[in-house]
C-alpha cells in the first residue's frame, strides 16, 4: 500500500503549519536572540522597537504568567533569557507585531548589553571544568582490567564525530489561539504533542486540560522536533495568553539553524584488546558528549550511546563511561539514531585502528566478533542475534570477496582514482530506553455508515506511520482501506502521548490501534451472532463468525450480514462502536542502579557493504554503492519501509561526508544556512542502493512482526567514512588520518597530502 | 488593497509606482504590490495558494520552484524553472507563472503523469519538498530537447529532499522519460496537454502573453536605484529589505539579452543567464566541455535566473563565471549614456570593490574566440559537487603552436579578496613546451604551480582552511592539464 498522503502531497494540498488559514487579528512573532554565547545581561534596549507602528507587544522573561522553564528531563532551560545568556541564539525577547515584516524589522532594532563570560564549545574543556549536565553514566561487563592483561594486542586512540543539522524541509513553528475561558489551542509542528502541552502548561500556568495541541503533519522531523518544538509553541502560547490574540511564528531557515540544537558531537577515548585470533576481549571507552547549554534530551541520548557502544559485536569485558558536558552551544537534541550512531562510530574506529596496525582487513575482525544468539549485551539483555545470519546472507548475495577484488583491480589500474570498500554491520535496540515511555493509546470510532476513524498519538512526519495505522485498522476489521480515515494527532483525543521517536511509533500506536479494533470487533461478533441466530447463546457461534473483506462470514460462508448492516445492528442494539485502547510494551525494564535490565523489545540487525571512489587529484569522492541485507522482520509495508531505508542511508552518508556543522570559538554557528551547510542532493547519493530483506521467521514484538525501520538504516552510512579512509590509504599508504567524522573533501585532501589544517588568516 | 492597509506578511500597498501584470496559472494578475516582492510571498500570502512551499529563502532547496513561461522568437513559449523565493514580481512581468495549482488536473484528486509517477514510486514522504519536484519535472516535460534520464535528473538538481534519499525519485523520472519517448512531431506543450501533464489552458497562453507585450525600456529609464538582474544573490543577502528597495530591474530588458558570434568575438549581453550560455550554439561550438563545466555552477533554477553581469558585479571572490571569463581574457562594456570598455581583470579593485560607478550598467561581455590549437578547462571543488559555492575554482586557456604555449590565461577564485587573474603564472607559461597530455610531475607545471602559490592569499573560512585552499589551488591548476585517472 502506498503512503496515504502521497496523493495530496503531489497536488500541493497537504496542509503544514504555515499553510493554515489565519484567524483575524493574528499577531506575528519573532524572537530577538542572544548575540553572545555566554554572559550576563546588563541592559536591553527595546525603545525603538516598541515605538514602531505595528508592534503590539514585546515579551521578556519577567512577563510570563507561569514558570520560565521548558527543560524536559531536567529543569535547566529558561524559555527566555533571565539575567544570563548561555548560547548564541538563545531567545531573549519575543516581539509581537501586526505583520511578519514589522516583527522582523522591530527585532533588528533591539540591542542588548552583555558582560561576556567564558565561552566553552569543546566538551573536553567543559569536562575539565566540571561542567556536567548529569553525573556520569557507566556500563560494565566482565573485568576489563584483567582482560587487557591477557590480550595479545591492545590499541588506544581517540575518535571524534561531529553533529548534524536536522534540516527538516519545514522549519519549526507554532500557532496559538486563545480559546473561551482563558484556554489555548496550539497548532504545532512537533513530534511530541504532550511535551508541547506540558511546556505550554508550565510557562502559562494553565493546567494541561486547558491546553489543546493539534498536529496535522510535519514537513520532516528526524528528532529535531521531539523536544525543540516546545520553545516555539511555548512562545506563541505566552504571546496569545498575554495579548488575548492569536500568535503565529514560522521560523526563517537561518533562525531555525541558529537557535535550535543538532545531533550531539562526541569526542571519545577508546582502548581495544584482542587475542591472537582477533577476538575482541576487552573494550574500554570514555565518551565526552557535547550537550550544549542545557540538558534537553542529552541524558537520554547519552544512555543510548552506551547501549550501542559495542554495536553488533559481543565483547565479554566492557567498561564504558559517558559524560554529558555542558557547553555554550544551542542545546543539542534528538536526531535519528539518538546517540547510538556516535557509539557505533567509535567502536568501528577502534576496529579499523586495530586492523590497520595488524595488517588485516577490518572485516576479519568484524566477522569474528559478531553477536551470536544468547550473547549478553553490556547492559544485561541477551541477544536474539541476527548478526551472523545477516552477514552470511549478504556475503552470499553480494560476494564480499568479489567486491574486494574489484576494488583492488580498479586501484591497480588507476593512478588518481582510488576505491575503498567497507562493511558496516548494525544492531539497534527498539523501545524507549526510559521504560515508562513505552506506552501508547488509540481511539477508534466506527460511525453508523460503517466508516472508521482512527486517532493515535503518532505524528506523521513522512515516515508513513498514518499509513501503517490505517493498515492495522483495515486489516483487523478486514474492510477496504478507503473506509478508514486516520485523523490528526490531538491531545484532546489522545492524552499523555510519548513523542513519535525511537523508531517505536508504529509499534506502540499500532498495537494500541490493534487492541481497540479487536475490542470493537469482539463486540461486533456477538452482535452478528445475535442477528444470525437470535435463539441461541451467542457464545456458541463466536468462533465461526468472521468479518472478511467487508462481509460477515459464518463458517467461511457469506451470511445476510455485511459490515454496514452489522454496524447498524450494533448501533440499534446500543452497543458501543468506539474504543479507546492502551498498549504497554511487555517485558521491558531497566535499572540504572545496576545498569542492567531488558530495555529493548527487540533489536534490528543488518549489514551494508559501502563502496566509494576518491578522486585523489581533487580530493573529492562519490559513493558508488550501498548494498544491504536488512532485518525487517516481516515488513507490513514494503514501499514505506524501503523509503525509510534509502532515506536513512543517505542521511547517514551525509553525516559522515559533507554535512559539517561549524561553530567558531565564540560559539557562533558558521554553517548557518543552506548555502554553507550542505546535505546530499540528487547527485551526491550512491549510484546504487540495494536493499535485500533478511530471511528470518523469528517472531518479535513488532506490530504484525514488521520491525521498526526509522533509525537503524542511518547507521549503514557510517561505512562510507571507513570506505573513504581505505581509498585514501590506497593512494597514500602512509596516511593515517585522525578518526574524525565527517570526512569532508577538505579532510580527504589534507589526508592525501598528510597535512594538518592551519587556520591562519 | 486599500491604501495604508498592512497585510499580514508585510508590504504596504499602493506606494509603488508601477503595476505588475502577468498570468498566474489561468488568472491574469494586475497588481500594484511592490515589484520587489517575491513571487513566493505573492502566491502564498496574497493569493493564498499554499502549494508552493518556503524552505530556505535563498534558492538552495527548491521547495518554492515555479515555472516561468516566456514567449520565444518562434511565437511559442519556453518554460523555465525558477525559485520563487528569489524572483521579484518585476522579473515575471508579462510572463506565465505556473504553480502546482496550475498543474493539477481538473477533477478532484486527479493526478498528472508527473504526479502519478512520484506516487507510484513512493517518491514522496513528508511531502514538503514534493511540490518543487512536481513543478521541476513538469518543466522537464515541457522542454523541447530529447528526453534522457540525465536531463530529467538535471531538471531536479535544484530540489533538495531530506526524506527519500532520492532513489525513488530517480525511479519516477524513468517513467517520465519513457512517456516522453512517445512524443513525435508535436510541440512539447501540445504533447503535454494531450498527456495531461499540463491542463488545456496552456494552449492559449502565448496569445494571452502576446497581448501584453510592450516595450519595457521606458520603465527602465525612469527607474533608479539598485540594479537587479536575476536577484539570486541580492535576494539572499538582503531579503528583508529588497521588497521596498528602490530598484532598477534589468532582467526583462530585451536589449540586455542574447549571445552573439561576431566573427572574431563572442558577445554576451549582461542579462543573459547561465542557462542561455549553456544553450548557446556559439559557445557549444567553441567549448566541447561547456555542459560539464556549467553543470558545476549552481542548479538548474538558479542558472535560469542568474545573469552573467550579476555574477560579475557581485564581485564574489569565488564567482564561477567570473573565473571562467577571466581565463578567456574577457572585456566588459559599461554604460551610463556613455560607454567604456575595460578588461574584466581590471574590474576588481579589492574585496567587493569595482571599477564602476553606481549608474553604470554592465551591458556586454566580450571575448576573442580561441582559434587554432587550444585547450580550455574549468575546475571547481566545493563541499558538495553540485549546487554549492566553490571552495576554490579555476579556469585556464592555453593556445599552442608547434608544441609551444603561445598564449596562456589562468584564473582562480576563493584564494584572494577578488576573483584572481594569475598574471605571473600565465606569463610564465608562454613559450613553454606543451605535450598535450603532460604528466602531473612535469617540471614546467610544477614550477608554474609554485609561482601560482606566490600569487594567492587564501583565508580560512566556513568553506575551508587556508592550508586546504592553497593545496586545492595547486591541484586544480594541475588538473587543467592532465587527463590521467
Amino acid at each position: 500500500m502506498k503512503n496515504i498522503d502521497a496523493h495530496n502531497h503531489v497536488r500541493g494540498e497537504s496542509v503544514y503549519l504555515d499553510d493554515l488559514p489565519l484567524q483575524q487579528g493574528t499577531l506575528f512573532a519573532c524572537v530577538f536572540d542572544a548575540p553572545h554565547a555566554h554572559g550576563k545581561i546588563k541592559d536591553i534596549h527595546l525603545e525603538t522597537a516598541l515605538n514602531m507602528a505595528g508592534v503590539a507587544k514585546i515579551i521578556l522573561a519577567k512577563d510570563l504568567c507561569g514558570e520560565n522553564q521548558i527543560g524536559g528531563i531536567i529543569p535547566d532551560e529558561p524559555l527566555l533569557a533571565d539575567g544570563h545568556v548561555h548560547f548564541q541564539g538563545m531567545p531573549v525577547a519575543l516581539v509581537l507585531a501586526e505583520s511578519e515584516e514589522t516583527a522582523r524589522a522591530a527585532v533588528k532594532t533591539i540591542t542588548v548589553e552583555i558582560e561576556p563570560m567564558e565561552v566553552i564549545t569543546d566538551p573536553r574543556v567543559a569536562f575539565e571544568k566540571g561542567e556536567l549536565i548529569i553525573p556520569p553514566k557507566r556500563f560494565c561487563l566482565g573485568d576489563v582490567a584483567s582482560a587487557f592483561k591477557t590480550c595479545a594486542y591492545v590499541f588506544e586512540g581517540q575518535a571524534n564525530v561531529n553533529g548534524q543539522e536536522h534540516l527538516y524541509l519545514e522549519t519549526q513553528g507554532a500557532y496559538a489561539l486563545p480559546t473561551e475561558g482563558g484556554g489555548l489551542k496550539i497548532y504545532a509542528s512537533t513530534q511530541g504533542p504532550t511535551a508541547v502541552q506540558r511546556a505550554v502548561s508550565k510557562v502559562t500556568g494553565l493546567p494541561m486540560h486547558r491546553i489543546e495541541v493539534e498536529i496535522g503533519r510535519l514537513g520532516g522531523g528526524f528528532g529535531g522536533k521531539e523536544d525543540q518544538a516546545n520553545t516555539w509553541a511555548a512562545l506563541c502560547a505566552v504571546g496569545a495568553q498575554l495579548t488575548k490574540r492569536p500568535v503565529k511564528y514560522s521560523l526563517h531557515r537561518m533562525e531555525d539553524m541558529r537557535m535550535t540544537g543538532k545531533r550531539h558531537p562526541y569526542s571519545a577515548d577508546y582502548k581495544i584488546g584482542l587475542d591472537q585470533e582477533f577476538k575482541i576481549k576487552a573494550y574500554e571507552v570514555v565518551f565526552y558528549q557535547n550537550a550544549g547549554a542545557a540538558a534537553d534530551l542529552s541524558p537520554a541520548v547519552l544512555e543510548r550511546t552506551l547501549f550501542h557502544c559495542t554495536n553488533s559485536y559481543f565483547v565479554p569485558n566492557v567498561d564504558a563511561t559517558a559524560y554529558s558536558c555542558r557547553t555554550n552551544l544551542p542545546p543539542n537534541t534528538a536526531f535519528r539514531g539518538f546517540g547510538g550512531p556516535q557509539g557505533m562510530f567509535v567502536i568501528e574506529s577502534a576496529i579499523v585502528h586495530a586492523a590497520e596496525k595488524l595488517g588485516v582487513s577490518p572485516a576479519t575482525i568484524q566477522q569474528k566478533n559478531l553477536l551470536q544468539p544468547g550473547d549478553e549485551f553490556p547492559y544485561g539483555q541477551l541477544a536474539e542475534s541476527e548478526a551472523v545470519a545477516a552477514w552470511k546472507q549478504a556475503d552470499r548475495q553480494f560476494n564480499f570477496e568479489h567486491l574486494r577484488r574489484e576494488t583492488a583491480d580498479f586501484n591497480a589500474e588507476n593512478a588518481y582514482l582510488k576505491r575503498g570498500l567497507a562493511l558496516m554491520p548494525i544492531c539497534f535496540g527498539i523501545s524507549f530506553t526510559k521504560t515508562l515511555m513505552n506506552q501508547a493509546r488509540a481511539l477508534v470510532h466506527v460511525y453508523t455508515d460503517g466508516s472508521v476513524a482512527v486517532s493515535t498519538g503518532a505524528v506523521e512526519m513522512g515516515q508513513g506511520v498514518n499509513t501503517k495505522m490505517l493498515q492495522v485498522a483495515a486489516r483487523t476489521f478486514s474492510i477496504p482501506a478507503e473506509w478508514v480515515n486516520v485523523h490528526t494527532t490531538n491531545t484532546l483525543r489522545i492524552a499523555n502521548t510519548s513523542p513519535s521517536a525511537a523508531s517505536a511509533t508504529a509499534d506502540l500506536n499500532g498495537k494500541a490501534t490493534l487492541l481497540a479494533c479487536e475490542a470493537i470487533l469482539s463486540r461486533l461478533k456477538k452482535v452478528a451472532s445475535e442477528e444470525l441466530f437470535p435463539q441461541d447463546d451467542p457464545a456458541q457461534h463466536l468462533e465461526a463468525i468472521r468479518v472478511e473483506n467487508g462481509l460477515v462470514l459464518y463458517n467461511n460462508r457469506p451470511t445476510a450480514l455485511d459490515w454496514k448492516a452489522l454496524i447498524n445492528a450494533a448501533f440499534v442494539k446500543r452497543i458501543s462502536l468506539s474504543e479507546h485502547a492502551h498498549y504497554a510494551t511487555p517485558g521491558v525494564h531497566f535499572d540504572w542502579t545496576t545498569a542492567k535490565g531488558h530495555p529493548f523489545a527487540y533489536h534490528v540487525y543488518g549489514i551494508a557493504a559501502v563502496g566509494v571512489t576518491v578522486d585523489c587529484l581533487r580530493g573529492t569522492y562519490a559513493v558508488d554503492f550501498v548494498k544491504t541485507v536488512h532485518d525487517f522482520g516481516k515488513s507490513m509495508n514494503d514501499a514505506v519501509d524501503l523509503g525509510q531505508i534509502e532515506g536513512g542511508i543517505v542521511q547517514g552518508l551525509g553525516w559522515m561526508t559533507l554535512e559539517e556543522v561549524v561553530y567558531d570559538a565564540s560559539g557562533r554557528l558558521r554553517s548557518n544556512a543552506l548555502s554553507t551547510y550542505k546535505i546530499p542532493d540528487i547527485y551526491a547519493v550512491p549510484k546504487e542502493i540495494a536493499v535485500e530483506p533478511l530471511q528470518t521467521d523469528r517472531p518479535n514484538l513488532a506490530i504484525f512482526n514488521s520491525k521498526a525501520v526509522g533509525e537503524p538504516p542511518l547507521m549503514y552510512g557510517i561505512g562510507a567514512y571507513f570506505a573513504i579512509r581505505e581509498a585514501v590509504r590506497a593512494f597514500c599508504p602512509e596516511a593515517c588520518p585522525d578518526f574524525d567524522a565527517p570526512f569532508t573533501p577538505e579532510k580527504v585532501m589534507l589526508s592525501l597530502h598528510q597535512l594538518q589544517a592551519e587556520y591562519a588568516d | 488593497m486599500p491604501p495604508g492597509f498592512i497585510s499580514p506578511y508585510g508590504v504596504r500597498g499602493l506606494n509603488s509606482s508601477t503595476m505588475t501584470y502577468f498570468l498566474l496559472n489561468n488568472e491574469p494578475i494586475h497588481t500594484d504590490l511592490p515589484s520587489g516582492m517575491t513571487v513566493l510571498d505573492f502566491v502564498r500570502y496574497h493569493k493564498m495558494m499554499t502549494g508552493t512551499k518556503c524552505g530556505c529563502r535563498e534558492g538552495d532547496c527548491g521547495a518554492c520552484t515555479v515555472l516561468i513561461g516566456e514567449l520565444d522568437s518562434k511565437g511559442g513559449i519556453t518554460y523555465r524553472s525558477m525559485t520563487s523565493c528569489l524572483t521579484p514580481l518585476a522579473n515575471v512581468q508579462g510572463r506565465h507563472v505556473v504553480t502546482v495549482e496550475g498543474i493539477n488536473p481538473p477533477g478532484k484528486g486527479a493526478l498528472s503523469p508527473v504526479q502519478k509517477a512520484l506516487v507510484d514510486e513512493s517518491g514522496t514522504q513528508c511531502g514538503f519538498c514534493t511540490v518543487g519536484f512536481v513543478v521541476s519535472l513538469t518543466g522537464f516535460c515541457l522542454k523541447p530537447a530529447p528526453s534522457t534520464q540525465e536531463q530529467a535528473i538535471a531538471a531536479i538538481d535544484g530540489n533538495i529532499c531530506r526524506c527519500t534519499g532520492y532513489k525513488s525519485i530517480e525511479r519516477a523520472t524513468l517513467r517520465l522519460v519513457d512517456l516522453l519517448k512517445e512524443r513525435q512531431e508535436e510541440t512539447p506543450v501540445d504533447f503535454a496537454i494531450r498527456q495531461g501533464i499540463v491542463p488545456a489552458n496552456f494552449a492559449a497562453v502565448p496569445a494571452q502573453l502576446k497581448a501584453w507585450q510592450q516595450p519595457a525600456a521606458d520603465a527602465e529609464k525612469k527607474a533608479t536605484g539598485l540594479m537587479i538582474g536575476g536577484g539570486t544573490d541580492l535576494y539572499v543577502q538582503r531579503h528583508d529589505t529588497m521588497v521596498h528597495a528602490p530598484a532598477r530591474h534589468l532582467f526583462n530588458q530585451p536589449r540586455l539579452r542574447g549571445i552573439y558570434d561576431t566573427g572574431d568575438f563572442i558577445e554576451i549581453s549582461g542579462a543573459a543567464t547561465v542557462s542561455d550560455l549553456l544553450e548557446s550554439p556559439h559557445l557549444q561550438a567553441i567549448f566541447p566541455d561547456l555542459h560539464k563545466h556549467l553543470k558545476l555552477v549552481s542548479s538548474t533554477p538558479i542558472r535560469n535566473m542568474a545573469t552573467i553581469a550579476g555574477n560579475l558585479v557581485n564581485a564574489s571572490p569565488i564567482g564561477d563565471l567570473t573565473v571562467w571569463l577571466l581565463a578567456l581574457d574577457a572585456r566588459i562594456v559599461l554604460a551610463n549614456g556613455q560607454k567604456r570598455e575595460l578588461p574584466l581583470r581590471d574590474f576588481y579593485l579589492g574585496y567587493k570593490s569595482l571599477n564602476k560607478t553606481a549608474d553604470e550598467v554592465l551591458e556586454l561581455i566580450r571575448f576573442r574566440k580561441p582559434e587554432g590549437e587550444y585547450q580550455f578547462n574549468f575546475e571547481k571543488v566545493s563541499k558538495r559537487t553540485h549546487l554549492d559555492i566553490a571552495t576554490v575554482n579555476s579556469a585556464a586557456l592555453l593556445r599552442m603552436q608547434n608544441g609551444l604555449i603561445t598564449e596562456a590565461h589562468v584564473s582562480t577564485g576563493g584564494v584572494a579578496p577578488i576573483p584572481l587573474y594569475l598574471k605571473k603564472t600565465s606569463a610564465f607559461l608562454i613559450g613553454k613546451p606543451f605535450s598535450g597530455k603532460p604528466d602531473l610531475n612535469d617540471p614546467v607545471f610544477a614550477e608554474a604551480a609554485d609561482i601560482l602559490q606566490s600569487e594567492i592569499s587564501p583565508i580560512s573560512d566556513v568553506r575551508g582552511s587556508a592550508t586546504y585552499k592553497r593545496l586545492l589551488a595547486k591541484q586544480l591548476f594541475l588538473a587543467h592539464f592532465t587527463h590521467q585517472r
